[in-house]
């Protein structure tokens, strides 16, 4: 549904990633890790516009879409919910998930923000209040819930996990599971919260120094030595802990 | 200071109102576009002055009568504001904010130099059906021209707030100029967006022309005049806040017109400048301080 092909972009003179195919099938829950600086933000920047590739391609649904405006793409069905919670500040909650539906034409607009609401209850009572003024928590409900009334065809989640406390976090996955499974909407989840990602993701992808260095179905990802030891933390071997700083990253 | 009547005291202050209006609506201008790209249009005076003389060509000219002068003036101007995002701004997107600023100055005084080889540089007067014996209200006299930029004044922010507040265009606007990448990923058209923004900008511009045209002579250096005491006002208001604009040009059109009246000569102008530093020391943030701190 989404490919990714060989995708070079630059900030500047600075290459950001270098080379990076990734594939997201319908349906499906897509993950993509990696440490700070690795070149996930910049990915999905690439796909929804945001940046244009120096090198490779990016298409959707069979249709090349390199380098279109980012609201062409959004209008196309793919929805990026940016790290950090960009909401409109001094919008109300209401005004924020109408602008998620501004390429919608305005049927089924009640239904959809009912749909949201039922979603994040916690909106709904807050529908009124200038969404500067909402808790982290709920500005982060707020950006998913806005991309939502996009009626997406694939979800960009950029780390939506971030500063939330990990009940939070465990809600937010939950919803991003219910999402997927009763709504249809295919995701492609950029994380650190590895274990959260590796937990609801069907496949994965890891990225370090703009390169992707490791791609498996989750279930194998998480088996890596690699993977426990760098983004679950855990300790490989006995009691005593030995750890591999010496050793080197194999990917393998 | 002297003794001051009731009627000259009206008479200040509905004459301080209007000139502060119009400082206000020029102001807007400014404000409008600095919310939606972040760039501070200098010539905005200038091409306020371009719409006067474009109104005056139409009326003396042509010798079109009012009504039309007024709707062709708006349009043409608008269309000005489309053609110079197009071809003057929209490359500069992404360069450095001094640059743009430059850049602005620059089209500032290319304006002028233009329209004083085209118009001359002598001061040419522009008349309305209104323009008509002053309205005699016991003591105080009051010009039909002021009452007029005060009325619309009115009309244009309310129809502004009610675009900006209940229209889906106008909310989309205000969203791309809180975060522009935000309303580009909900599929705003965010460079559409600027270029209606600087079409409003100055067909804004062309409707203070319209007013200021009667109230003063008309001459190229008017918009560079009239849009550094709008820059002033659009400080005094709080850069970047819509109702600071209108608010701080009526304040300095008060104080300006009352001081001129107390100490005579040019302390009126100067007063608008000091109050400027006044508020620099004071309240740098504006009458009406918009409260975000910007995100590193």
């Amino acid at each position: 549904m989404l490919e990714v092909r060989n995708v070079e972009s630059y900030y500047g003179p600075i290459m950001a990633i270098r080379g990076v195919s990734i594939d997201v099938e319908e349906g499906s829950i897509v993950t993509l890790l990696g440490a700070n600086g690795a070149g996930k933000t910049t990915v999905l920047k690439t796909i929804s516009g945001a940046l244009e590739p120096q090198k490779g391609s990016v298409s959707f649904e069979g249709q090349d879409v390199t380098a279109k405006e980012p609201d062409i793409i959004a209008r196309r069905g793919v929805a990026h919910v940016p790290e950090g919670r960009e909401v409109f500040p001094f919008l109300s909650t209401e005004e924020n998930l109408r602008m998620g539906a501004y390429t919608q034409r305005s049927t089924g607009l009640t239904d959809d923000l009912e749909t949201v609401y039922g979603y994040f209850p916690q909106l709904h009572e807050h529908r009124k209040l200038a969404a500067g003024f909402l808790s982290g928590g709920q500005q982060q409900m707020l950006a998913i819930g806005r991309a939502l009334m996009l009626r997406p065809k694939v979800m960009l989640l950029d780390e939506p996990s971030l500063g939330l406390s990990p009940r939070l976090v465990h809600e937010i996955a939950e919803i991003v599971v219910r999402l997927n499974e009763e709504r249809g909407v295919t995701v492609l989840l950029v994380e650190q919260n590895a274990k959260m990602a590796l937990g609801i993701a069907r496949y994965g992808y890891i990225m370090e120094s703009g390169r992707v260095v490791m791609e498996d179905s989750t279930e194998r990802l998480a088996q890596s030595t690699d993977v426990q030891e760098f983004y679950l933390g855990m300790k490989a071997g006995g009691v005593r802990g030995r750890r591999r700083w010496k050793k080197r990253k194999t990917w393998r | 200071m002297d003794f001051i009547s009731l009627g000259t005291f009206v008479q200040l202050l509905v004459t301080g109102i209007s000139h502060g209006c119009l400082y206000g609506l020029v102001a807007l201008g400014f404000v409008l576009i600095y919310k939606a790209t972040e760039m501070v249009n200098f010539a905005q005076g200038d091409i306020m002055m371009w719409g006067a003389f474009i109104a005056f060509t139409l009326a003396s000219t042509y010798g079109l009568s009012y009504i039309p002068v007024v709707i062709l003036t708006i349009f043409v101007m608008a269309m000005f504001g489309l053609l110079l995002e197009r071809t003057i701004i929209r490359p500069m997107i992404g360069e450095p904010p001094f640059a743009v600023l430059m850049l602005t100055i620059g089209l500032g005084f290319v304006l002028r130099a233009v329209a004083g080889m085209i118009w001359g540089h002598d001061e040419k007067e522009f008349d309305t059906p209104y323009s008509v014996d002053p309205l005699i209200l016991g003591e105080v006299s009051l010009d039909y021209e002021q009452l007029v930029v005060v009325g619309c004044t009115i009309v244009l922010c309310l129809g502004l707030y009610v675009f900006l507040r209940f229209t889906r265009f106008g909310v989309a606007m205000q969203a791309a100029s809180q975060n522009q990448l935000a309303a580009a990923y909900v599929g705003i058209p965010v460079k559409g967006v600027v270029a209606i923004t600087w079409c409003l900008s100055t067909a804004i511009a062309a409707v203070a022309a319209l007013l200021v045209a009667p109230l003063q002579l008309i001459y190229p250096g008017i918009g560079f005049v009239v849009g550094i005491k709008a820059f002033v006002a659009a400080i005094v208001g709080g850069f970047g806040n819509l109702s600071g604009a209108l608010i701080g040009g009526i304040c300095i059109g008060i104080v300006e017109q009352f001081v001129g009246y107390a100490f005579e000569g040019a302390y009126g102008e100067t007063s608008v400048y000091v109050l400027l530093l006044l508020m620099l020391f004071v309240r740098p943030q504006g009458l009406i301080a918009t409260i975000q701190r910007k995100k590193v």
